[in-house]
């Protein structure tokens, strides 16, 4: 096991419902993450500067407004403007299943949905950072 | 007590008694104990100093004397998506289906005060709710829909004012006086910033707004209810049933002392003061939420407030079920929770009802999905015979046993509130954000040990379940239109600069807001022009992130 994993939990567009970030950013924390909550109406440009800045592992997006095509496209395409393929992108909130498709083409990892135990986010975060950090190591040798 | 006491005997059985053996703990939605027997001996109550026969002080028992047999709880489904014209037929499927009152539910951009073609729009239009951006929308959205006769209730809070003034503007277009309106905006600031956070200026600005809004509306639309405060949002965001009883007649009083300090005398405006509450799945629980808080609002209305007319003591109340009680998994099995819901909401003696659609944790509801939750109305008022007789749950010595304590309990969260220096200087330090957070993560790890049973979730669940109800998909073609008709409007309509000026002036003094909020809606000032105008003089509100 590597250094603690980083995350960022937000809360991009317009929408205030925000228990299931907090909720989710409680969890983590109490698990060992470094859990960085930026709070309500975060821009996907505020996003990605802030996972830069804060060089965190993963960004994980609460979305139950329905924008999350919108929010997740823009947030993807950002981070591989600015050069950053390591970070992963995954989230979780009212996602249906017929947009599942068209948001794994973007690259958004797992997105977990309500009713999630915490166990499963949990490892599916310590699996997929490792190995993206392996992978991360392997290129830079 | 002798050993021959029956109830000393029935606890030493009790406590020599095998219980069964199972993670599940006695404990409420809220987390609290429930003892396992309530008796005489729990509840020293005097019923007509205590309770009272319904339309009597304090209205424990009901606000008014023949409750169902007289009136039928209002049938209100929250609705909207899309563009005014889908809503609209949505509406008319609605009232050709019994609905007796309408609920408009609008988009993030109209939420917040942005125009459907705002940048910050972005992927929103019409996707949680409806997009109203203009008189012209709004004229759209009740077209064919008499609005001198149907009610209809605006869940909208930061730009209340201007929805309102949308709707009074349609109205009279449509040669409907504003005397003849019914109905109400939520208008409930405060819980926004405890809960909802969809808040547009900071809180002293948006109570000036609000006491403006209770000012126009004694004077001039006498039948609206400027306000109702909202327990559902601190509900869904995690609080327990004392915190979500606490905090909204908090909220409450709070409105009332701004108006009394604006001036008014709160018997002119504390008659169209409504509350909205959650019902969740703890049955009783929730019974003893609704009469503790008709009682706590009574005798502080007379008490403490000076109100001199019944109609001020009396809290009025809609509901909405629990969405957050809602599954993803099996969600056919949100029927029977919204029901169970539902029926705990009519013996509390609510004044209307929203019943959630069993797919709102999946998607917007469907049309089929929406008519079931109306059903589920209809049947337990005209088959279940539970509306033919008048809070029978009172003298149930665990009933009342709860209301005492839901009283005692939100009483201690008053003296806290009081002590901090009252309900904004309670938001700015993020005290009731703090409390709300922490009910919630205790709620969910109680799930997760499964102290707390959730059918289908945690237990009861089902390999390789298949979804098998339509659901409702909402594209972005709302987006493309809202586009349209905004740009259409803006080309049409004459020069809305002295109208926009003439808002920020009367929101530098003191004039009514809603004067020249109503002169630019008829100019065809867009919604977003109006917020950036109030914006201009009192600015926006950002909160703490904390978790």
């Amino acid at each position: 096991m590597g250094a603690k994993i980083r995350i960022l939990i937000c809360k991009p567009g317009l929408d205030g419902h925000d228990r299931g970030a907090k909720v989710v950013a409680s969890t983590l924390r109490d698990a060992g993450f470094e859990v960085i909550y930026t709070g309500l109406r975060q821009s996907p440009e505020m996003i990605v500067r802030d996972a830069i800045q804060e060089d965190v592992d993963a960004i994980g997006l609460s979305v139950h407004s329905g924008a999350h095509l919108t929010i997740f496209r823009r947030v993807t395409e950002l981070l591989a403007k600015e050069g950053v393929h390591h970070v992963l992108v995954t989230g979780g909130g009212i996602i249906p299943d017929q947009d599942l498709p068209k948001l794994v083409e973007m690259g958004v990892g797992r997105l977990f949905r309500p009713g999630t135990k915490s166990e499963e986010y949990i490892a599916y975060l310590r699996d997929e950072v490792d190995r993206r950090r392996r992978e991360r190591e392997a290129a830079e040798v | 007590m002798s050993a021959s006491d029956p109830r000393k005997r029935w606890e030493e059985e009790f406590a020599k008694s095998r219980l069964r053996d199972d993670p599940e703990r006695f404990i409420t939605v809220s987390g609290e104990e429930v003892p396992a027997i309530r008796g005489p001996e729990d509840v020293p109550i005097d019923h007509d100093r205590d309770l009272g026969y319904p339309g009597q002080f304090p209205f424990t028992r009901g606000i008014h004397p023949t409750l169902y047999r007289g009136k039928l709880w209002t049938m209100r489904q929250f609705a909207g998506f899309g563009t005014a014209r889908d809503t609209n037929a949505r509406y008319k499927y609605l009232l050709a289906n019994g609905q007796t009152g309408l609920s408009v539910a609008f988009d993030l951009p109209t939420l917040m005060g942005y125009d459907s073609d705002a940048t910050f729009a972005e992927g929103e239009v019409g996707k949680c709710g409806v997009a109203v951006a203009s008189l012209d929308d709004m004229m759209v959205l009740f077209d064919g829909i008499p609005m001198g006769e149907v009610s209809t209730s605006m869940t909208i809070n930061g730009p209340a004012a201007v929805l309102w003034a949308f709707y009074i503007a349609a109205a009279q277009a449509r040669g409907v006086p504003s005397t003849a309106l019914r109905g109400t905006v939520q208008n409930d600031i405060l819980k926004e910033y405890i809960a909802q956070k969809e808040f547009i200026f900071p809180p002293h600005p948006s109570m000036r707004i609000i006491t403006d809004m209770m000012a126009f509306g004694a004077a001039e639309v006498p039948q609206w209810n400027t306000i109702s405060i909202s327990g559902y949002h601190i509900r869904e965001a995690g609080s327990t049933a004392v915190q979500e009883l606490a905090f909204t007649l908090a909220d409450g009083f709070a409105y009332v002392e701004a108006g009394i300090a604006a001036g008014m005398d709160v018997d002119t405006f504390a008659p169209r003061l409504s509350h909205f509450f959650n019902s969740h799945l703890d049955f009783f629980e929730e019974i003893a939420k609704y009469r503790a808080a008709r009682r706590i609002w009574a005798k502080r209305m007379r008490d403490k407030y000076g109100a001199k007319s019944p109609r001020s003591w009396v809290l009025r109340f809609h509901t909405q079920t629990a969405g957050c009680s809602l599954t993803e998994q099996q969600p056919e099995n949100n029927i029977v929770r919204t029901a169970f819901q539902a029926m705990a909401a009519v013996l509390g003696g609510t004044q209307s009802l929203h019943t959630n659609s069993m797919d709102e944790t999946l998607a917007l509801p469907s049309e089929k999905a929406v008519k079931i939750a109306l059903r589920t109305q209809q049947v337990l008022a005209h088959e279940t015979g539970v509306p033919y007789v008048m809070d029978p749950l009172g003298g149930s010595w665990y009933v009342e046993w709860l209301t005492n304590r839901m009283e005692e309990e939100a009483e201690k969260y008053f003296r806290k509130i009081d002590e901090l220096g009252g309900v904004i200087r309670g938001i700015e330090e993020g005290f009731f954000q703090r409390e709300i957070a922490r009910s919630a993560y205790e709620y969910q790890k109680a799930l997760e040990k499964e102290e707390r049973v959730v059918v289908g979730v945690n237990r009861f669940k089902e390999a390789d379940e298949k979804l098998e109800i339509p659901l409702l998909y909402i594209d972005e073609s709302a987006e493309v239109e809202q586009r349209k008709r905004l740009a259409a409007l803006r080309a049409r309509r004459g020069d809305v600069g002295g109208v926009l000026s003439a808002i920020r002036a009367a929101a530098r003094g003191s004039a009514n807001l809603m004067v020249p909020l109503i002169a630019a809606a008829k100019a065809g000032a867009t919604l977003g022009e109006i917020v950036t105008a109030l914006k201009d003089v009192f600015g926006e509100y950002r909160e703490p992130a904390e978790f």
